[in-house]
C-alpha cells in the first residue's frame, strides 16, 4: 500500500516537473502583463536544444542551460513584438508555437543526419538522480525520491524563488505594477519596456528549461511528438493556478497527480478501457475548475499593448 | 501627396499588410536555407512545380487545403464573436470519428446518407465545441483552458471508438471503411473498376485527376466561407455575435444574452471544424485511425485565420497558401535534401510579422523621431 502511494506520488513528480518549469514562465510573463501562448513552442526549442547539446557535449548541465537559453531567445522574438511593436500578443504567440518546431525539427534533420529524432544522450550524461542510492530499497522514501532528476528539485527551489521576487522584493513589485497600471508605474519612473523585456526573456527561459527537462530528464532525446501539448497544459494550469506560482504549482502537480493515478490503475485488469483512464487528467482538470475554482482573474492590462503617450 | 498615399496604404491597409508579411515570410525563409547551404531559388521553384506542374499535384494541393479553409473558418467565427477556439483540433476529430461512424453503421442510399453522415458530424461537434462555450458562460471557465483539455479528450475518445468491436478492422490500428454510399471522392468506384480503368488510360487529365482522391469537399467548404460570411454580415444573428465579440458590455447593455450568444458561437464554430474532419473522412481517408498524437489540422486553422484577416474569403486564400505550401513542401526533402520544416518556419514568420500592424508606422515614427532629435541637435 504504502509502496502504491510512493509510486503514486514519484509518477507524479516526473509529469509535473517540465509543467511546472513552463507554468512558472507563463506567470513571470502575464505577471507583466505580456499574454504568453507561444510557452509550447519555446518548449520544444528548449527540448530540441538540450538534448542536441547533451548529445554533442555529454555535459547535463550545459545542456539544460542551452535549453534554456534557446527558450529566452523566442521569448526575445515575443517581446520584441509584442513589447516594442504592440503586437497582438496572442497572435505573436501562436507564431512562436510555429516557429519554435519549425526550427527544431528544421536544425535536427541538419544536425542529425535528416533525422527528426535526436540521437539519444549516454545514460550517464543525463540529469543526474542527486539522491539515488542514499534510501533503503524498501523504504518508503526509495520509490519517491530515488528517481527524481536533479530537475525535479530545481523546479521546487524556482517556485519558491519566484514567490519571493514576486512578493517580497522591489523588483516584484515593479513587475506587477507593470502587469496591472502601466501607465501609472510609468509616472512613478518605471521603466515598462525593459521589466516586460526582462520578464517576457525569463519565461522563455522557463519554458525552455521545461523542455530541457523533458528531453534530458524524462527521457533521453527529442522527437516531434515529445512536447505534444504540454505547454498548453502548462498555460492552463498558469490561468488554474490564478497567475500565481503556488497556485501553478499546485494546479501541475494536480495535473500530474491524474497522470500518476492512470500510472497506478494501469498495472489493474480492470474493466474500464485505457482511453478512460487517459482522459483521466483532463477530465479531473475541468472538473476541479466547474467545481472548485471559477472566474479567475488575470492581471489588469495582461495582453495589453503598452504605448507611451506621443509627445507632441 | 503621391508619396503619402502609398504610405498610408502600406501602414493602414490591411491587405496590403498580409501581403507584405507573406513577402518576408518567403524572404526570411529563403535566408534561413541560403544560410543552411541550400539554393533558395532551387527550392522555391521545386515548392512550385510541386504545386502547379501536374494536374494530381493541383489535386492533392486542393484535397490539402480543403480542410484548412475549414478549420480557419472555425477559428475565425469565434474570433469574430470574441472567442478564441483553440479547440478545432479536438472538434475536428469528433468530426471525423461521427462521420466514420455514421458512415458504417447507418444504412441508406446515397442522396441521404451524404447529407445525413455530414449532419450529424457537424450537430456532434457543435456540441463539442458548445460544451466550452457552456463553460465559460456558466461557469467562467476560460475556453482557452477548457478547448486544450476537450482537444485531449476527444482524441482519446477517437482511439476508443476505433477500437470498438464491430467497428475496428482486425489486427490494425485503423477502423473499417465507409460504406460507398457515404462515399463523396469523385467516381471512387467507377475509377477502380475494368471499365474506369480503360476508359482513364485513354483520358490522361481525368486519369491524372483521379489518381487522387479528388472529392467534393472543396465546394462544400467554400460554399461554408458563403454562408459564414452571410451569417456574420447579413443576419441579425451574425451582428448580435459580432456586437458581443466587440464589446461584451455593451452588448449586454444592449440587452443581448450574451451566455447565449457565446454559446451558440462555439456551436457554429465547432460544427465548421467538425465538418473539414467529416469530409476528410468522406472523402480522402474513409476511415480512422488510432492517433497518437495530434494531427494538427485545428492548430493549422488557426495560422489560417490569421492570415486570412479573419475574414470568411480571406480564409479560402490563406487556406490554399497553407495547404499548397504544406504540399510543395514536401518535395524539398527527397529532391534537395532541404528540410520540409521551412514552411513551418515560414507560416510561422508570415503570423509572426501579422501580429505587429503598427510595426511600420512605429517604425516609422521612431526614424521621425530620431531625424528630429538629430535636427535639434544641430540648432
Amino acid at each position: 500500500m504504502l509502496n502504491n502511494i510512493a509510486l503514486i506520488i514519484g509518477v507524479t513528480l516526473m509529469y509535473s516537473t517540465p509543467l511546472i518549469f513552463t507554468a512558472l514562465g507563463g506567470v513571470v510573463s502575464e505577471k507583466s502583463g505580456v499574454v504568453n501562448i507561444g510557452l509550447e513552442g519555446m518548449m520544444v526549442i528548449g527540448a530540441f536544444i538540450a538534448a542536441t547539446v547533451g548529445y554533442y557535449s555529454g555535459n547535463p548541465w550545459l545542456a539544460f542551460l542551452a535549453g534554456g537559453l534557446a527558450g529566452a531567445f523566442f521569448g526575445l522574438l515575443h517581446a520584441i513584438a509584442s513589447v516594442s511593436f504592440s503586437a497582438d500578443q496572442v497572435v505573436s504567440g501562436i507564431a512562436i508555437n510555429f516557429l519554435g518546431p519549425g526550427v527544431a525539427l528544421f536544425l535536427s534533420r541538419i544536425f542529425f543526419n535528416g533525422a527528426t529524432m535526436t540521437k539519444s544522450i549516454d545514460l550517464d550524461n543525463k540529469m543526474p538522480r542527486l539522491l539515488n542510492g542514499i534510501f533503503h530499497k524498501d523504504s518508503f522514501l526509495y520509490y519517491i525520491l530515488d528517481n527524481q532528476y536533479a530537475t525535479t528539485y530545481i523546479a521546487f527551489i524556482l517556485v519558491f524563488v519566484i514567490w519571493y521576487i514576486l512578493k517580497k522584493t522591489v523588483l516584484g513589485l515593479r513587475l506587477k505594477a507593470v502587469g496591472e497600471h502601466p501607465a501609472a508605474a510609468d509616472t512613478l519612473g518605471i521603466n515598462v519596456f525593459k521589466i516586460r523585456y526582462l520578464a517576457v526573456i525569463t519565461s522563455g527561459f522557463l519554458a525552455g528549461l521545461g523542455g530541457a527537462t523533458l528531453s534530458i530528464s524524462v527521457v533521453s532525446n527529442f522527437r516531434p511528438t515529445l512536447v505534444s501539448g504540454q505547454g498548453f497544459i502548462a498555460l492552463a494550469a498558469m490561468i488554474f493556478g490564478k497567475w500565481k506560482p503556488v497556485g501553478a504549482m499546485l494546479a501541475c502537480l494536480l495535473f500530474g497527480l491524474a497522470q500518476g493515478l492512470v500510472v497506478f490503475l494501469g498495472q489493474f485488469q480492470i474493466q474500464i478501457p485505457s482511453q478512460f483512464l487517459n482522459m483521466l487528467p483532463y477530465i479531473l482538470t475541468l472538473i476541479v475548475l466547474v467545481a472548485f475554482v471559477g472566474k479567475s482573474v488575470a492581471p489588469l492590462a495582461d495582453g495589453i499593448p503598452y504605448e507611451k503617450e506621443q509627445k507632441h | 501627396m503621391k508619396k503619402n498615399k502609398v504610405i498610408k496604404f502600406f501602414t493602414e491597409s490591411n491587405k496590403a499588410f498580409t501581403l507584405i508579411s507573406i513577402l518576408l515570410g518567403f524572404i526570411i525563409g529563403g535566408l534561413i536555407l541560403w544560410f543552411s547551404g541550400f539554393n533558395p531559388f532551387t527550392a522555391y521553384a521545386v515548392i512550385f512545380k510541386g504545386i502547379f506542374s501536374k494536374p494530381s499535384y493541383i489535386s492533392y494541393t486542393i484535397i490539402r487545403s480543403t480542410p484548412l479553409i475549414l478549420t480557419g473558418l472555425s477559428v475565425a467565427f469565434a474570433f469574430r464573436t470574441g472567442l478564441f477556439n483553440i479547440g478545432a483540433e479536438g472538434q475536428y476529430i469528433v468530426g471525423s470519428a461521427a462521420a466514420a461512424l455514421a458512415g458504417y453503421y447507418i444504412q441508406l442510399p446515397a442522396v441521404l446518407l451524404i447529407p445525413l453522415v455530414i449532419l450529424i458530424a457537424i450537430i456532434s461537434s457543435g456540441i463539442w465545441g458548445a460544451i466550452a462555450g457552456l463553460l465559460k458562460s456558466k461557469y467562467g471557465i476560460h475556453e482557452v483552458i477548457s478547448t486544450i483539455m476537450l482537444n485531449w479528450i476527444a482524441l482519446y475518445l477517437q482511439n476508443y471508438i476505433t477500437k470498438i468491436k464491430g467497428f475496428a478492422k482486425p489486427n490494425s490500428e485503423a477502423s473499417k471503411f465507409i460504406q460507398d454510399a457515404a462515399n463523396i471522392t469523385f467516381f471512387d468506384n467507377w475509377k477502380h473498376s475494368d471499365k474506369g480503368m480503360a476508359w482513364l488510360n485513354n483520358h490522361h487529365f481525368a486519369k491524372e485527376i483521379l489518381r487522387t482522391p479528388a472529392n467534393f469537399g472543396i465546394i462544400i467548404a467554400i460554399l461554408c466561407a458563403l454562408l459564414v460570411w452571410i451569417i456574420l454580415n447579413k443576419t441579425t444573428l451574425g451582428y448580435k455575435l459580432r456586437a458581443v465579440g466587440f464589446n461584451k458590455e455593451a452588448a449586454r447593455y444592449a440587452g443581448i444574452n450574451i451566455e447565449k450568444y457565446m454559446i451558440i458561437s462555439m456551436f457554429i464554430s465547432g460544427s465548421l471544424a467538425g465538418l473539414a474532419g467529416a469530409l476528410h473522412v468522406m472523402g480522402v481517408s474513409h476511415n480512422i485511425t488510432n492517433l497518437s498524437a495530434m494531427e494538427g489540422y485545428g492548430f493549422d486553422g488557426i495560422a489560417v485565420a490569421l492570415i486570412g484577416s479573419n475574414a470568411a474569403f480571406g480564409t479560402i486564400w490563406s487556406g490554399f497558401l497553407f495547404g499548397a505550401l504544406k504540399y510543395g513542401g514536401t518535395k524539398i526533402q527527397p529532391f534537395m535534401g532541404a528540410p520540409s520544416e521551412i514552411i513551418s518556419i515560414m507560416i510561422g514568420t508570415i503570423v509572426f510579422f501579422i501580429s505587429m500592424p503598427n510595426i511600420i508606422k512605429i517604425s516609422l515614427n521612431k526614424i521621425l523621431l530620431k531625424n528630429k532629435k538629430r535636427g535639434e541637435d544641430v540648432k
